[in-house]
C-alpha cells in the first residue's frame, strides 16, 4: 500500500507536490498570523505596564482589555 | 442587532475559539487526507492525478466564497456605517488570498499531467488570476493608507469591481470553450461526480473552511488588540 501511495501510477510527483504546497501554505499562513497576534499582544502588555494606577484602572474598566490581559496570563 | 456582535462583547468568544477550531481542523483534515490520498478511487481517465482535485477545488470554492463575503460585508459597512464589517472583511482577506494562490498553483500542477502544460490562458484560469490581483489590491490598500475613511472607500470600490469577476469565473466554462470541464457538482440538479469522490471532496472542503475560520479568528483578534493598543496611547 505504501508503494502504491508513493508511486500513484506515476502521478505521485504531481499529487504529492500539490498536497505539500497546500499544507506548507497553511503552515506558513498560520505561523505568520500567530506571530502577528503574539506581537500585538506583547505590545499591549508592555504599554499596559507603563500606565499609572489610575490609567490602568480606567483601561481595566473595559471588558476587552481585561480579556486580553487574562489571555496573556493563561497562555 | 449589530450591538450583539460588537467587538467588545464577542472578544471573549473569538479569543477562546481558535484553539477549538484548530483541534477540529486537524481532525477533519486528517480524515480528509486519508480519504483523498488512500481511500478514494482513481479516475478511469486521469488515474491518480485526479487526487489533486481534493485540494484544488475546495481552495477555489473558498477563495471565491471569501471574496463574495468581503464584498457583501464592505457594502454593509457603508450602508450601516459600522466599522466592524470592515474589520471582519480585512480579517477574511489573507486566507482568501492564500486559497486563491493554492487554487492557481495546484491547478497548474494538475494541468501538466492532464493537459500537457503548466499554464494556459484559459478563461477559468485567467479569471482566477484576475481574482488574485483583486485580492492583492485589497490587501495592499489596507497597508498603504492610514486614513480609515479612505481605506473603507477604496477597498469597497475594489471589492465591487472584483465581484463582477466572480460570475465570470463560475460561468467561464459554459460561456467559452475552455480546457476546464463544466461543473460536476450542482446544488440544484444531480451531480455527475460519484459519491466515492464527492465525500472526500466535501470533507476536504470542510477542513479548508475550518482553516479559513481559524485564520479569520486569529486575524480578527489581532486587529482588535491593535485598536486597543491605540486606545492605551490615548489614555
Amino acid at each position: 500500500m505504501i508503494n502504491e501511495l508513493l508511486f500513484m501510477n506515476g502521478y505521485a510527483v504531481y499529487v504529492l507536490s500539490a498536497f505539500s504546497f497546500t499544507l506548507l501554505s497553511f503552515l506558513g499562513l498560520y505561523l505568520v498570523t500567530k506571530m502577528q497576534f503574539v506581537k500585538e499582544q506583547n505590545k499591549f502588555v508592555a504599554k499596559f505596564g507603563l500606565l499609572t494606577t489610575d490609567q490602568a484602572n480606567t483601561a481595566k474598566s473595559q471588558r476587552i482589555n481585561k480579556e486580553i490581559l487574562a489571555n496573556v496570563t493563561n497562555n | 442587532m449589530f450591538k450583539l456582535f460588537e467587538p467588545n462583547k464577542i472578544f471573549k468568544i473569538t479569543s477562546k475559539a481558535p484553539k477549538y477550531v484548530l483541534f477540529l481542523f486537524i481532525v477533519v483534515l486528517t480524515v480528509g487526507l486519508v480519504e483523498a490520498l488512500i481511500i478514494s478511487p482513481e479516475d478511469y481517465k486521469q488515474s491518480d492525478a485526479v487526487r489533486i482535485m481534493y485540494v484544488h477545488v475546495p481552495a477555489a470554492w473558498i477563495s471565491i466564497g471569501i471574496f463574495s463575503s468581503i464584498t457583501l460585508l464592505s457594502i454593509c459597512g457603508f450602508v450601516f456605517r459600522n466599522k466592524n464589517f470592515f474589520l471582519i472583511s480585512k480579517s477574511l482577506a489573507p486566507s482568501g488570498f492564500v486559497f486563491n494562490i493554492i487554487a492557481l498553483v495546484t491547478g497548474s500542477i494538475w494541468g501538466k499531467p492532464t493537459w500537457g502544460t503548466w499554464w494556459a490562458w484559459d478563461a477559468r484560469i485567467t479569471s482566477m488570476l484576475i481574482l488574485a490581483l483583486f485580492y492583492a489590491m485589497y490587501l495592499i490598500v489596507w497597508r498603504i493608507y492610514d486614513k480609515e475613511e479612505k481605506v473603507y472607500k477604496i477597498s469597497t470600490f475594489i471589492t465591487i469591481l472584483g465581484i463582477i469577476n466572480v460570475p465570470i469565473i463560475k460561468y467561464s466554462v459554459d460561456w467559452w470553450n475552455t480546457l476546464h470541464q463544466p461543473a460536476s457538482i450542482n446544488i440544484f440538479s444531480k451531480s455527475s461526480i460519484h459519491s466515492s469522490m464527492l465525500y472526500p471532496l466535501l470533507i476536504m472542503t470542510a477542513a479548508f473552511a475550518l482553516f479559513s475560520l481559524l485564520i479569520f479568528l486569529m486575524k480578527y483578534n489581532t486587529e482588535l488588540i491593535k485598536i486597543k493598543n491605540k486606545g492605551l496611547d490615548r489614555l
